[in-house]
């Protein structure tokens, strides 16, 4: 599996030449960007207990140590097994960005203060617009992968107007549009299932390319061989095709609905109390911007990740026939 | 389904009356006659793109016409998604590229139609589908995929999967083209013991000596036309047409 299996030489990173000179130009590098003065190396500092050094170590000493901190990093990690290594830098970054948002010097009091609303109300919001529109999406991009391929010139029609007008307009123009120019048919929305609307809408018509590529992708002799046998139409789409363009449609559709669950943030605009609404909304009052912003960072962010892992599991499950 | 007045009792197989059809502009099947008795065994060879797919394609509606008709067991061949799905029902198909289904089993390749379109429960359908698995001679294999299978075994299950469905008829197009010449005569001694079973069979192929043996009736096509039809011996022994003599002379050289 790792490329790296059947050379016999070190790896890249562990090559003198390529090492020697990696930790150099990092030392070159921290010099000119005045390492000493950054607050995580005070913090790297102060952990290691150089409390000499912490009020403000010499920028090359400091430089020094910090590109033999890397370099011994990098040499330990490089002789890990390619899992670990993956999952020691994944934490390293994220150990990197937390140290990043706590040198904001942030009110954890405000923080805590403002969690439940932001999660009662914000995170709930976002993830009932979110969830609602993925699940519309996923059916109108079925529907109209299956009109673009139907060989009907209406249902083709309609998907391929469908497809350029939700594609070829802003969203948060959807947004309006559906909030605030439907009444003036005299449909009147609420906010709420107006934002669902424009989010399915928009993506529904992205994932109907993703879909009908999906399905394109499939052999012409499968859709034989199921009619041959006398299949219904029905039962050769989603008993022969589908299963096996979900190979194809999940990884692209995995990432349209981690977008879409960050893009839920633009249904604020007709009013609804969404996760980044209140995020804004909450630290204006105290002039705690970072807190909130921070905060509403790292959950939209746990529910991407959550979103990843359950691709990365129904691409396994579709997976198995690629067992050879 | 007797009493339908589009069927004729006791109708041969296939019969095909005068059968044209174009892709565009091009003439890919030129008025061709053709009966398939009961148990009969139809080698069909010729150059290719002579319309050998087109033709036996045709039959169990893949492809459509323009003209003539065709009646399978009686049952004239209309659009009709009533009459397709007939037809389909009696004939079975095996394709050079075998076409199994990848996302399952072995098993479930042959049970699946089973269930969906023979309406069989869970039980029965896999207990069918393993006695034909065995026919086949690979039950061994049947909690495999067929990407595990070897190229003559993937064969050899799209054979056991169209037989499952009990067609009255089996068209095979070119079985044997895309396989590993080591794994050719597993799937010809396949079809010679279907054969010994009485089924009807229309097949594709390019083997010569296979379609000598086993051939009760071998047609030779060229441009859409049915160019000379006979018993093996007076197709492939004494040619009567100049186009049927270079087609041989020039498959026995590359075979
Ligand atoms: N879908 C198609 N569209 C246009 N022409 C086709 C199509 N399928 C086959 N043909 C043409 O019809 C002729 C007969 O094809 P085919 O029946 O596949 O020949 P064979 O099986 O004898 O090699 C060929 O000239 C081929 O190019
Ligand atoms: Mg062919």
């Amino acid at each position: 599996m790792s490329v790296a299996d059947n050379i016999d030489y070190p790896p890249l990173l562990r090559r003198p030449a390529v090492f020697l000179s990696g930790v150099g130009v990092l030392f070159l590098l921290l010099l000119r960007a005045d390492a000493a003065h950054w607050a995580p190396v005070h913090g790297l500092f102060g952990a290691l207990a150089l409390t000499g050094l912490e009020a403000g170590p010499a920028n090359g000493l400091a430089a020094a140590l910090v590109a033999a901190l890397i370099g011994l990093n990098v040499w330990v990690i490089t002789g890990l097994k390619t899992r670990w290594q993956m999952w020691i830098v994944w934490l390293e970054l994220a150990a990197l960005v937390a140290v990043l948002f706590v040198s904001f010097d942030l009110s954890y009091a405000f923080i805590r203060r403002k969690l439940w609303i932001l999660i009662s109300i914000g995170l709930v919001n976002t993830l009932l617009i979110s969830a609602c529109s993925i699940v519309l999406a996923f059916v109108l991009a079925l529907a109209g992968a299956i009109a673009k391929l139907s060989g009907n010139g209406i249902a083709l029609g309609i998907a391929n107007f469908y497809t350029s007008l939700f594609r070829g307009i802003p969203l948060l123009m959807q947004i309006y549009l559906i909030y605030l120019g439907l009444p003036q048919v005299g449909i009147v929305v609420d906010a709420i299932p107006a934002g669902i609307a424009a989010l399915s809408l928009c993506y529904g018509a992205y994932m109907t390319e993703i879909f009908r590529g999906g399905i394109e992708s499939i052999p012409r002799g499968q859709w034989e061989a199921a009619r041959a046998l006398g299949f219904k139409p029905g039962d050769t789409l989603f008993r022969i095709i589908l299963p096996q363009a979900m190979r194809v449609i999940i990884p692209p559709t995995g990432n349209q609905f981690i977008a879409m669950l960050k893009d839920s943030s633009l249904v604020s605009v007709v009013g609804v109390w969404e996760l980044m609404y209140l995020a804004r909304t909450q630290g204006q009052a105290e002039f705690r911007h970072i807190e909130m912003m921070i905060t509403a960072s790292v959950i939209y962010w746990a529910f991407s990740i959550a979103l990843e892992m359950v691709q990365a599991r129904i691409e396994r499950r579709f997976g198995r026939d690629h067992v050879r | 389904m007797s009493a339908d007045p589009a069927i004729i009792a006791d109708a041969p197989p296939v019969e095909i009356r005068g059968l044209s059809k174009w892709y565009g502009a091009f003439k890919a099947l030129d008025r061709v006659d053709l009966t398939i008795g009961p148990a009969e065994r139809l080698v069909i060879c010729g150059p290719s793109g002579s319309g050998k797919s087109t033709l036996i394609r045709t039959i169990n509606a893949l492809e459509g016409f323009q003209e003539g008709e065709i009646r399978v067991d009686g049952l004239r061949l209309t659009r009709e998604p009533r009459v397709v799905r007939a037809v389909r029902l009696r004939v079975g198909m095996v394709f050079q590229s075998f076409n199994l289904f990848p996302h399952m089993t072995v098993l479930d390749n042959c049970a699946l139609p089973l269930r969906r379109v023979r309406g069989l429960a869970v039980g029965p359908a896999r207990e069918r589908a393993m006695a034909y698995l065995e026919k086949v001679r690979i039950p061994e294999q049947a909690a495999k995929y067929p990407a595990q299978l070897s190229g003559g075994q993937q064969q050899r299950v799209a054979i056991a999967r169209a037989l499952a469905m009990e067609p009255q008829l089996m068209l095979l197009d070119e079985p044997t083209s895309a396989l590993d010449p080591e794994m050719v005569k597993e799937v010809l001694d396949t079809m010679v013991a279907l054969a010994a079973d009485g089924m009807t069979m229309a097949v594709v192929t390019h083997e010569m000596g296979f379609a000598r043996r086993f051939a009760t009736r071998v047609i030779f096509m060229d441009q859409g036309r049915i160019v000379e039809a006979g018993t093996p011996e007076a197709v492939f022994g004494a040619p009567k047409e100049e186009r049927t003599r270079a087609f041989l002379r020039q498959v026995l050289r590359e075979g």
